[in-house]
Parts: C-alpha cells; sequence; structure tokens
C-alpha cells in the first residue's frame, strides 16, 4: 500500500470524529443548512467534506459503493485503511460516495417495512452547494428552506417512499448538507 | 390524575459516595489491586469476560473490583464498555486443534492420543475447607515433565474417519452477530452458539441438567474437553495477508450423544459444542448440551416439548443482562402506573360492593 | 518493500510476535534499544475491538465467539518506510512500539531491532510457554492395568 494513500486521516480521531458526527447530524436534523466540517485530507479529487463524513460513517461494517469517475486504486488504500469498509456493488451498499451521475438511485437497498434503516445512505459530491434552489419542507424545517440539490424529481420520488427510502449528505469542498427521506420538495 | 415529579439527586449522590465507601470497606485492612483480582480471582474474571463477551483480563479485573464482587454487575459494566470500543473487524476461526492444552481430558477414550491431561484441576479434590489459606496461601512447589510435543489431535475426528458421527460441514460465510442485528428465529446455529457462549452461567447449566434428568432424552458423554491458548488470526487489509493478533485462553467442550437413526439420519452419534472464553469448564460442558438439545430439528428427532429444545425459550432468556435489566426495573419508580392500577381496584371494589347489595336486596 | 513469500512470512512472525507479547517487556527492550528513529504517525493509536470467531464442532460453519480488544497504530519512517501495529489489549505505547519495530525491520537496521528486542522477547515467550508446558506434562495420566475382565 502507498505511504502517500495512508495519510490524511483524522489526527485526533475521538475529538474530530466527534465533532463531524455533530455537523452531519444537525445538518440531517435541519436539511437545507449548511455545516463546515474539517479533518480529513482524501486522496483528489473527493472533497474534505466528503472524507470527513467517509471517516465519520464508515467501518468494516458498513460496505461502500464507489461512483466510477472518482473511483481510484489511491482512494481504495484509502478508504481501506481508514475506515476499513469493503467495497461493494450499489444493490449491497449502506453507503455510496460520488457525483450525481454515477450513482444508480435504483440500485440501492431502500429498507424494509421492519426495518427501514437498512438502507442506503449516498455521499453526493457537487461542485457547487448553496441555501438557493428547491425548495425543502418537512421536519427540521421551519416555513421551508432552500438547498442547491443537482435536481429536484428523484428526491420527490424518494419521499413518496417515506418511511422507506434513500437518505442524502451533499459535500462541496469542506462544507456539507443533508436530505433526509422525510423531506418534501417543491 | 398524572403528576410529573422530579428530586433525589441530592439522595442519589450521597447513596453514590457511600456505595464507594462500602466497597473499599474497612480502612484497617489494605486495599487490594486489579492485578491481585486478575491473578488470584482468575475464574471470577474468565466468567465475567466470557458473559461480557469481551476478552481483557485487566478490563474484567476492574470491573469486579468496582462492582464489589457482583458478577453480574460487573458484566453490565463490561457489555456497556464493549459498545464504545470501534470494531476493526472480525478474527479467522480459531484453530483449537492447535491449541497449547493445559488441560486435556477425554470420557470416552481412555488412551486418547496426546493423553489424558488434567491440567489445575479442581476434579478430584475433596472438597474440605483449607484452612491454612487462611492464614498463608503461598503454594508449594510445581512438578514438571518433559513437554508433550506436536498437536493434540481432537478425539471427534476419530469418529469422523469411521464415519460413525454426523459430519460437521465447514463453512466460510461471514456468520451472524446478535450483537448487530436483533435476534430473529428461527436462529442459526451460529447465532444459537453465540448466545450460548455469552450466556449466564447458571441458566445454561440449569438448561443442560434437565437435559440429563430426561427433559430432551439426550445422555451426553464428553468425548473432550481441553483448556489451552490460542492464537487469534486477523486479515489485514493495508497489509494484505493475516497476522496474530493476539492469543487468548479458551475452554472447549465437544460432547457425543447416542442417536438411534430418523427419517432423515442414519444411526450415529451426534454432537454439541461448547466454546467459551477463558477458563470457564463447567459453562462450555453445559453450553455442548444445550446446543446438542436445540439441534433436534436440524437432526430430524421429534420435539418433546422439553424446555431444552425451546430455541425461543432459550435464547431468549439465557442473557443475563436482558434479563436482569428487565428484572431490576420493577423496583424502580412506578408511582403513576400503580395509581392507575390503585384506582382500578377501588373501582372494581366499589362497583363488587354495590352488585352485592343489589343482590342482598 | 517488495513483498515476496519469505519476507511476508518473516514479517507475520515478527508482527504475530510483537501483538502477543506483554505490553511491559517489549516496553523494557525498546527503551533498551534506546533509539527512537525519526518518524511521523499515519494513524494515532486507536483502541478497538475485534470479533473472535470459532466453528461449531471445531471444524464447521464459524460462529461469533466474543470481542477482544485490540489497539492499532501505524507510522512512517523519515526515510518513508511504513510499520503497523496490531497488538493485544489497551496499550497505546504497545501498539506504537510494535509500528516503529515493524518498520526498521524492513530497513537495515533489522539485525540490531532483531538481535536487542525481537530475539530477546521470542526467548521469554518460549520459556513461559514451555513452562506451562512442562507443568501440563506433569499432570498426564499413567493408566496401568489391574484387572483385565476377558476370562
Amino acid at each position: 500500500m502507498d505511504a502517500q494513500t495512508l495519510d490524511g486521516g483524522f489526527g485526533s480521531p475521538p475529538q474530530e470524529s466527534a465533532q463531524a458526527f455533530r455537523a452531519i447530524m444537525n445538518a440531517t436534523a435541519q436539511p437545507g443548512t449548511i455545516w463546515q466540517v474539517a479533518g480529513a485530507m482524501p486522496p483528489a479529487p473527493v472533497s474534505v467534506a466528503a472524507g470527513v463524513a467517509l471517516l465519520t460513517l464508515c467501518d468494516p461494517e458498513t460496505p461502500l459503493f464507489l461512483g466510477a469517475s472518482i473511483d481510484s486504486p489511491g482512494l481504495r488504500d484509502w478508504i481501506t485503511f481508514h475506515c476499513g469498509a469493503p467495497l461493494v456493488s450499489a444493490d449491497q451498499a449502506r453507503f455510496a460516495l460520488g457525483i450525481w451521475d454515477d450513482l444508480p438511485l435504483d440500485d440501492f437497498a431502500l429498507g424494509t417495512a421492519e426495518y427501514p434503516d437498512r438502507s442506503a445512505t449516498l455521499i453526493v459530491e457537487l461542485h457547487a452547494l448553496t441555501d438557493q434552489g428547491a425548495v425543502l419542507r418537512g421536519p427540521g424545517i421551519k416555513d421551508q428552506a432552500q438547498l442547491s440539490l443537482p435536481e429536484t424529481a428523484a428526491f420527490q420520488r424518494n419521499n413518496a417512499l417515506f418511511p422507506l427510502g434513500l437518505d442524502f449528505i451533499f459535500t462541496c469542498g469542506d462544507r456539507l448538507a443533508a436530505l433526509p427521506r422525510s423531506t418534501r420538495i417543491g | 390524575m398524572y403528576v410529573a415529579v422530579k428530586g433525589g439527586e441530592r439522595a442519589i449522590d450521597n447513596a453514590h459516595a457511600w456505595l464507594a465507601e462500602e466497597r473499599r470497606g474497612n480502612l484497617a485492612v489494605p486495599e487490594f489491586t486489579t492485578d491481585q483480582i486478575r491473578e488470584q480471582l482468575a475464574l471470577a474474571v474468565n466468567r465475567v469476560m466470557a458473559e461480557g463477551s469481551l476478552y481483557d483480563p485487566d478490563l474484567a479485573a476492574l470491573a469486579i473490583k468496582q462492582a464489589r464482587g457482583d458478577l453480574i454487575e460487573a458484566i453490565f459494566l463490561i457489555r456497556a464498555y464493549r459498545t464504545t470500543l470501534p470494531r476493526f473487524g472480525g478474527s479467522l476461526p480459531v484453530d483449537t486443534a492447535n491449541m497449547a492444552c493445559d488441560r486435556r481430558v477425554s470420557a470416552t477414550f481412555k488412551d486418547a492420543p496426546g493423553g489424558q491431561v488434567l491440567g489445575p484441576t479442581f476434579d478430584y479434590t475433596h472438597r474440605l475447607l483449607d484452612f491454612k489459606l487462611a492464614a498463608d496461601g503461598e503454594a508449594g512447589q510445581v512438578a514438571e515433565a518433559a513437554p508433550l510435543q506436536g498437536p493434540t489431535p481432537h478425539i471427534m475426528g476419530f469418529l469422523d474417519r469411521e464415519n460413525l458421527i454426523q459430519p460437521e460441514p465447514a463453512g466460510e460465510e461471514t456468520p451472524a452477530d446478535l450483537t448487530r442485528a436483533p435476534l430473529e428465529l428461527p436462529a442459526s446455529r451460529a447465532l444459537r452458539l453465540q448466545a450460548l457462549t455469552r450466556a449466564d452461567e447458571g441458566f445454561t447449566l440449569g438448561m443442560a441438567y434437565s437435559t440429563q434428568r430426561g427433559y430432551a432424552r439426550n445422555h451426553a458423554f464428553v468425548a473432550e474437553l481441553r483448556i489451552g491458548t490460542v492464537a487469534v488470526e486477523m486479515e489485514i487489509p493495508e497489509l494484505g495477508f493475516a497476522i496474530e493478533i493476539g492469543e487468548i485462553t479458551l475452554t472447549e467442550c465437544e460432547t457425543v450423544n447416542q442417536f438411534q437413526g430418523s427419517k432423515t439420519q442414519p444411526p450415529q452419534f451426534t454432537r454439541g459444542y461448547g466454546l467459551v472464553f477463558g477458563m470457564t469448564e463447567r459453562k462450555a460442558i453445559s453450553m455442548a448440551l444445550v446446543d446438542r438439545a436445540l439441534r433436534w430439528k436440524e437432526l430430524g428427532e421429534d420435539d418433546i416439548g422439553a424446555p431444552a429444545q425451546d430455541e425461543e425459550f432459550v435464547l431468549y432468556h439465557c442473557d443475563n443482562i436482558q434479563a436482569t435489566g428487565f428484572l431490576e426495573h420493577i423496583k424502580l419508580p412506578h408511582y403513576v402506573d400503580f395509581q392507575s392500577e390503585l384506582e382500578l381496584i377501588r373501582k372494581l371494589r366499589r362497583d363488587a360492593q354495590v352488585a352485592m347489595q343489589e343482590a342482598a336486596e | 518493500m517488495q513483498m515476496t513469500e519469505e519476507t511476508e512470512t518473516a514479517r507475520k512472525a515478527w508482527l504475530g510476535l510483537l501483538a502477543k507479547a506483554p505490553a511491559a517487556d517489549l516496553a523494557a527492550l525498546w527503551h533498551g534499544f534506546g533509539q527512537v528513529p525519526a518518524h511521523k504517525v499515519l494513524r494515532a493509536p486507536e483502541i478497538g475491538a475485534v470479533m473472535v470467531r470459532g466453528r461449531a464442532g471445531a471444524v464447521g460453519a464459524a460462529f461469533n465467539l466474543g470481542e477482544m480488544t485490540v489497539t492499532r497504530a501505524s507510522i512512517q519512517l523519515a526515510g518513508g518506510v511504513v510499520g503497523h501495529g496490531y497488538v493485544q489489549g489497551r496499550c497505546k505505547d504497545h501498539a506504537l512500539q510494535a509500528a516503529l519495530v515493524d518498520a526498521l525491520m524492513q530497513t537495515d537496521a533489522a539485525a540490531l531491532v532483531d538481535r536487542a528486542v525481537l530475539t530477546p522477547l521470542r526467548d521469554t515467550v518460549t520459556r513461559r510457554k514451555a513452562t506451562r508446558a512442562a507443568k501440563a506434562a506433569a499432570t498426564k495420566v499413567d493408566f496401568f492395568t489391574m484387572v483385565r475382565g476377558e476370562d
């Protein structure tokens, strides 16, 4: 394994992962809000925020799907060393990382009626992440919020599946936002 | 009427401070260290590791000290601690055929290859209190002999070669883990074994004993009981190969049971299996007997309605932390629940009195 | 380092020895060795658990037996060589020292480290095991036939 790929993990995992977890939790609890995170230096082209999300959420028990446009031996090694997450096809995955066009939405687990939590969480890399764009309503949102979603139809379909469905984390640079399945779009 | 109350913080703080003082006991008696517990109460440490489901003698010793020797409380502390640890992965299955045995006995074959090695056992002691220990716990010289060479083969292997015992198909699948996903019935054998190895020793012993007394018609022989150390190996992704990451003491018990055959199986011996952390002989034998009783379905035996055959009964009641959690919660405040019960009983009595009066008139 | 089968076997052996050795024994030998090479920490020592597995009936399908505590760390020497430490228990220094020894064993200092740290460590472990095995052997039962019930 190349020594360069072993670099870039949390320097102080207990503190940094707790802070990152808090940010991701807040982002999910208040869809549309944007949070800054720090501490990860994943191999390019993966953003700091996506790296932080991987380090915080993924471990040997969370199979991960990598989108084709970001997949590389260097990234695979980095994930193996720092998270230990097994890399799998979309239907086996509990987490996924990629750009929007990388992610085969229909293939991911949506959960079951007994265990809605047995579903995938998708980490989506965006070129821009702003509080402008699609209108969001639902739990955790006072009146309404806005977020620069890559599209709206897919998220509307996903919301219609509630309590099943996918959850999304959007990342760009060192910032992230989230869109749980409970959020209504438009 | 619902009345929310709070309070009691001062009482709780004071109770815990007193608990700490009581734990320490009489200050004129020297405090004992966790090292002393680990070395001199090793079997208590072993039980806490086995049922706490975490192999770490120092932590188990600390838990015993903190719990004032209440082993179920100590197991509770270990279970709570283990949930805070990130899991690096799963080991390769341990190879007990390569165990460095402290003890290895067979009740079925006198001349088992590798011999009958008693090890540091309570067997054949007279169970007479040794009052010398009260004054002086120093041990005498221990005899040594030329170490036995080579691995100690499993006795079951000999029966297996003659096709006299039900085979045990190997598999390389990752086993289900009841600490990660809720137990669902019917449970695989892997889940049953996981539940039993961390089950309460007393419960498992009682269940096993019931099978011996006829509540499952199993007459078990201990084909082999071995205690010793094995290396634990794990694949390390960043290395690309497996390395040994530690060494643990295990107790393994294999039982053979006579089996007349069924609609699907020829007459042969069948097996029960026990494997437990530490030197935990009673527990491992009990586990093997209960494992065998629970296998009635896969062996095509009849369910004779014995408690030890009832997977739901055994698996849902064998965990002492689940059991004690639910049991002990009933001593905590239930003022509101009880208030409603009280009102209900008063109303029923009033109604009954009215009915009696009406009947009398 | 290019991995051949031979170097892999050797590395497995020293990593296993470092993992199983008591933390205090390694610490004493490491301090005796006296030189801490320039390095940076790639993965700070981290305490975690490994699920230990057994096999049903000793030879059958795998099942989960319970967890054990393990501490791991990874370092990189100034020269670029990476060392990994995975050790039993919860001692962070133990994991760091194991990673440093692992790295040094892949350099020109290997012979020196082997002599100062690994060989004495191996001797201690072997001696301890031999003593236990000797005590066990002394409790082996010698049967002798008193009566043969065949006539």
